[in-house]
């Protein structure tokens, strides 16, 4: 079912998985720098050239800290979790594709993976809330859950615009149908939109951080963990931000391409360009209440994600 | 909605403003003249020590920083023979400032006195004393009060009359 696209999958796949994790590394200094630009402030600029090496610091800093599991709680699921929105936010890279020979899967259902990957991320949150034992991690896990279950099914229902116009659940079609016609960011903008709350809310970002919400919760689902574990909750956001960024530049803003530059470097610019967006949505937005949440999960998106496939399918069969 | 759109709008020109961030150690910070930072003990304009060791600095100290110890030179002019400021405990507060009669003890817009080792924040006169009258440049106690002491005999202070000779009956 699989074909491998690249001449050399190992090295795709080696490649990949360094670019994605330094990408996560260094989105840490990257966001922290672009906070402070939108608060007039400097934000880290000490550690090396532009404060670059930060990241750096910070992870020896992590990998000084005690390695702690609380005696209250439940072991062996305590350490899996970090590892679990780690692994599964990884897997999920394995279907992107990054220019035409640069994907280290291109499966049938690479869209149906992918959703299926970031759902399964949730289980870490829930797990770690769980494990934790402690009623802060348990409130932000049990929240975690409901706003996955919310988000998710407007989430899935906003890309099957970009499915129907395709004709293919795999995303280096996706790209490809948009290079023949146009960039589906163009005829499926509610979609777009939607996808765009939908992947803030799937990365449990701000304003859609509600399972830490630290003003209410302490940390949320994380309350308890300290050291590299807490680390690996912190890469595997940023590695999930980087993703939904991927995901949203192929299927809407037409992957690698674009005009004049190589298709790796129009990819990279739009990653960033929606990188820096979700960072500019924390930056500027407020975390809504619990229940405004939910409301405008079921109430608004739902109805104008099946609005919008609803049209799109519609519009597609009318046309052929 | 709009309003959603708006402030993402409105934070995003912030990267176009003027940060306001004074990067410290290469640029500093604007103190003003009466910011309360190091301590000082200053002297008078003819190079004398304005501190009289009356203890009031210390008694209203209200964390217990400053210690001092009362002497006399020979003409009868009192001054601490030692001073001491336990700068790790000091809060800054100017009460001492406020209780000084003399002017000597005075709060100045200094606040660089990091150390490595915390025996270093104590300062001893020597440390406090410093070379000018600081913040009150004419003032000199000694010749406006009323006190003998060497060299100032009684009625010879700055506006100060001659003693009244009780025993003569002239006018």
């Amino acid at each position: 079912m699989t074909r491998l696209l690249s001449p050399h999958p190992i090295w795709a796949l080696l490649g990949i998985l360094f670019f994605a994790l330094n990408i996560a590394a260094f989105l840490i200094w990257y966001e922290r720098r672009l906070l402070a630009l939108w608060q007039d402030r400097y934000g880290p600029n000490r550690v090396g050239p532009f404060g670059l090496l930060q990241p750096v610091a910070d992870a020896v800093k992590m990998f000084f800290k005690e390695d702690w599991v609380p005696p209250f709680a439940d072991r062996w699921p305590f350490i899996g979790a970090p590892a679990i929105v780690a692994a599964t936010v990884l897997l999920g890279f394995a279907v992107v594709p990054f220019t035409s020979g640069i994907v280290i899967t291109d499966l049938d259902i690479g869209l149906l993976f992918f959703l299926a990957m970031s759902s399964l991320g949730v289980y870490s949150v829930v797990i770690g809330g769980w494990a934790s034992n402690n009623k802060y991690a348990l409130l932000g896990g049990m929240r975690a859950a409901a706003q996955m279950l919310s988000y998710e099914v407007f989430m899935g229902l906003a890309v099957m615009g970009t499915v129907i116009l395709a004709g293919s659940f795999s995303l280096g079609d996706i790209v490809a149908a948009q290079q023949r016609t146009i960039w589906y960011v163009v005829p499926q903008f509610l979609g777009f939109v939607l996808f765009l709350i939908a992947g803030a809310a799937e990365t449990r970002r701000l304003p859609f951080d509600l399972p830490e919400a630290e003003s209410e919760l302490v940390a949320g689902f994380h309350s308890e963990y300290s050291g590299m574990k807490f680390g690996l909750f912190f890469v595997g956001e940023y590695l999930g931000v980087t993703l939904i960024s991927c995901l949203i530049t192929v299927l809407f803003l037409g992957g690698w391409g674009g005009p004049g530059l190589p298709g790796l470097v129009w990819f990279l610019i739009k990653m960033f360009g929606f990188i820096s967006f979700f960072i500019l949505l924390r930056a500027a937005l407020p975390r809504p209440r619990f229940d405004q949440l939910m409301a405008w999960g079921w109430k608004l998106m739902l109805p104008l994600a099946l609005a919008n496939l609803l049209v799109t399918g519609a519009v597609v069969l009318a046309v052929h | 909605m709009l309003s959603i759109l708006r402030t993402l709008w409105d934070v995003f020109l912030h990267a176009f403003h003027k940060r306001v961030t004074i990067q410290y150690p290469e640029q500093k910070a604007y103190l003003a003249a009466r910011y309360r930072g190091r301590i000082i003990l200053a002297r008078d304009p003819d190079g004398g020590e304005r501190c009289v060791a009356c203890y009031l600095c210390a008694a209203a100290c209200p964390v217990d920083c400053i210690a001092l110890e009362a002497t006399e030179d020979p003409t009868g002019r009192r001054y601490p023979a030692w001073f001491r400021i336990n700068f790790s405990r000091c809060i800054y507060c100017g009460f001492c400032e406020e209780a000084c009669p003399t002017y000597a003890i005075q709060l100045t817009p200094d606040m660089e006195m990091s150390e490595y080792r915390r025996q270093d924040m104590v300062y001893e006169k020597e440390d406090l004393l410093i070379a000018g009258p600081g913040k009150y440049p004419g003032y000199n106690f000694w010749r406006v009060a009323g006190v003998q002491i060497g060299g100032k005999d009684k009625g010879e202070a700055e506006r100060e009359d001659p003693p009244v000779d009780l025993q003569s009956l002239m006018p």
